[in-house]
């Protein structure tokens, strides 16, 4: 700690080298904070559940349906508790930009999911009741200023009604919570009848996009999913079944590999900034030559010099990148308001912070390393001469 | 008087490209513990070059030179530096103080690497600088000092780990004559009234008066007759 001026001394010699270069090292960690959060909540749902639930979906696509018939199969597959199954629909909301999550699902769709969707009783029971009925996420109802008994038309994009046209009309009889503050996207979410879908598209008839089964005992899950498989096998239909969690990063990444894209824009950020804040260090040791072989005439060691010019490094992009990544943090809640409900970021998480930290320091060390082995190999009498 | 400094068949050499400069050959000194040493000569006669090996800054390419008992051309580069770090203080033509920090920071540098409290380095420090009459200016940065007062600070700095030791390699060489004196007048202070052995490099004749010998040196060797006395 004794040595710490001498390091903000080394960092605040050149003043507006050094704000540009931490601005930069700032807008690298924001970035990073907000893209890494946006890549944990793609990889979040049932993984924080561990619910015990499996997906059984088409062998061939996620988009290919699989015939109502199976359910009672799947039903009798030793170890199965409950299965409920769903369809997406995607309506939109009187503008096609409009759009949220919506789902056709089996009556026992809340109940399967009952860790997720806090709804009150009677709304629930509204809902079993009405045909058209749905209920809505929280976040959903409030942005588009929904309320309960209102009848809200969904544009059906994919599938239109038999009698030729697109609009949808439901009565929202619920409006839902989610239970996990980590599972707060799904408050976004629009769900309805499948019966009601089923009963009143033009094109599918006893088909569903996927099942949920909920197992007795999630330890079985393996030997259970391999079993439903093997009831479809060397058919028209065969299934793939697999956990929530495996089904929504296959779901998700039919907009495509969020962890590649994060992952290549973050390469090529930091690249950027490692070229930048380098070059940036490079140049303050380099002015600072003759000051460095004074600290080696009044006695400092070669490794002690290495060292300030190390921390010089590490405390400018950890100062950096603790002041970006706490703005991530704050800005999210912002990012979430402005989207007005439309994107559910979840907070800055521990591992975002831990990996961060782990960048921050290694982005330090890569930068610092050779102004810290030129100012360590420094000759004193050379350089004292200017040479 | 007991040598403090003793050279022995000194010889220095530099590579500068492929070429090979022998800056001193066999030079050998007595310097006495309290003494105030001049050395003189043209410039590239090998003055700075004897002072840096003097002040362990450098290594000979042959000979021998103890300081205070020590082989310090047997030193390797940490061990070095410990011993500069405890037996001397440099002063420079150009102050070489830190821009950033302040006259009392200056001060400070070399007691960083002691075990010495925060306060005890602070006190320390405000000693120095009141010896060389700077205790008002504890808290300006170089920048905001004369050059007079910026080689003062040095001196501040060169003496505050009490060495035996001060080499001073042209400490007038960029001061107007007033400053000048009041600089070398300082380092007489401190040898005649705190027993600092100095060695002084310098061009100037007057500065050279202040030393208690001088020596001359032409083309890297020691030119007789070797000591001038005032």
């Amino acid at each position: 700690m004794k040595y710490l001026h001498l390091v903000w001394a080394a960092l605040l010699r050149r003043k507006t080298r050094t704000v540009f270069t931490l601005l930069s090292v700032v807008a690298a960690f924001l970035l990073f904070g907000m893209l890494d959060t946006v890549r944990a909540a793609f990889n979040a749902g049932d993984q924080l559940a561990g619910s015990g639930r499996l997906i059984v979906s088409s062998k061939l696509s996620i988009i290919e349906p699989l015939p109502l018939s199976q359910l009672t199969r799947i039903q009798a597959v030793s170890g199965v508790k409950e299965v409920a199954y769903a369809n997406w629909f995607g309506g939109t909301y009187q503008d096609p930009k409009n759009f949220f999550p919506n789902l056709a699902v089996s009556a026992n769709y809340l109940h399967v999911y009952r860790d997720r969707f806090a709804l009150p009783a009677a709304q629930r029971k509204a809902f079993a009741d009405t045909r058209d009925g749905a209920v809505v996420g929280a976040a959903l109802a409030r942005h588009y200023g929904w309320r309960l008994g209102q009848q809200v038309p969904l544009i059906g994009s994919i599938f239109p009604r038999r009698d030729g046209s697109n609009t949808w009309s439901f009565q929202i009889v619920g409006i839902f919570k989610a239970k996990n503050p980590k599972l707060k996207a799904i408050e976004q979410t629009f769900l309805f009848h499948w019966k009601y879908f089923n009963e009143g598209n033009a094109y599918t008839r006893n088909q569903v996009g996927w099942y949920i089964v909920k197992v007795a005992d999630p330890a079985q899950s393996d030997h259970i999913a391999q079993a439903i498989d093997r009831l479809s096998q060397n058919s028209g239909h065969e299934t793939k079944t697999e956990t929530t969690h495996a089904f929504q990063l296959a779901f998700a990444k039919q907009i495509g590999d969020i962890g590649l894209i994060v992952g290549g824009i973050m390469a090529a950020v930091f690249f950027t900034l490692l070229l930048l804040t380098g070059n940036t260090m490079a140049q303050a040791v380099r002015e600072r030559i003759p000051e460095l072989a004074v600290l080696k005439t009044v006695g400092f060691s070669n490794r002690a010099v290495l060292l300030l010019v190390l921390a010089e490094s590490e405390l400018l992009v950890v100062v950096g990148g603790v002041l970006g990544l706490g703005l991530a943090a704050l800005s999210l809640p912002a990012v979430n308001a402005a989207a007005g409900g439309q994107i559910v970021l979840p907070p800055v998480g521990v591992t975002t912070w831990v990996m961060g930290i782990t960048l921050m320091l290694a982005v330090g060390l890569v930068v610092g390393a050779l102004p810290a082995m030129r100012g360590m190999r420094l000759n004193i009498v050379d350089a004292l001469a200017g040479r | 008087m007991t040598a403090l400094i003793e050279i022995r068949g000194v010889a220095k050499t530099y590579v500068r490209g492929k070429q090979k400069v022998e800056v001193l050959h066999n030079v050998g000194i007595d310097i006495a513990a309290g003494d105030f040493l001049a050395l003189m000569g043209p410039s590239g006669s090998g003055k700075t070059t004897l002072l840096n090996l003097i002040g362990g800054l450098d290594t000979p390419s042959a000979g021998s030179i103890t300081v205070g008992g020590q082989r310090i051309d047997q030193l390797g580069s940490g061990a070095l530096a410990r011993w500069r770090a405890s037996h001397v203080g440099f002063v420079f033509q150009f102050y070489n103080l830190l821009p950033m920090l302040s006259a009392q920071k200056n001060v400070e540098l070399p007691l960083l690497l002691t075990r010495l409290s925060a306060a005890q380095r602070r006190k320390n420090a405000s000693i120095a600088l009141q010896l060389v009459g700077l205790a008002d200016r504890a808290n300006h940065k170089p920048g905001e000092l004369s050059g007079g007062q910026q080689q003062r600070v040095a001196i501040a700095r060169a003496i505050v780990s009490d060495p035996a030791l001060l080499v001073c390699d042209e400490p007038t060489g960029d001061l107007d004559r007033q400053s000048a004196d009041e600089v070398l007048s300082l380092l007489r202070q401190l040898n005649r009234e705190h027993g600092k052995t100095i060695v002084l490099v310098t061009h100037d004749p007057k500065a050279a008066e202040f030393a208690t010998h001088t020596l001359h040196l032409d083309k890297g060797e020691l030119v007789e007759p070797t000591v001038t006395a005032h």
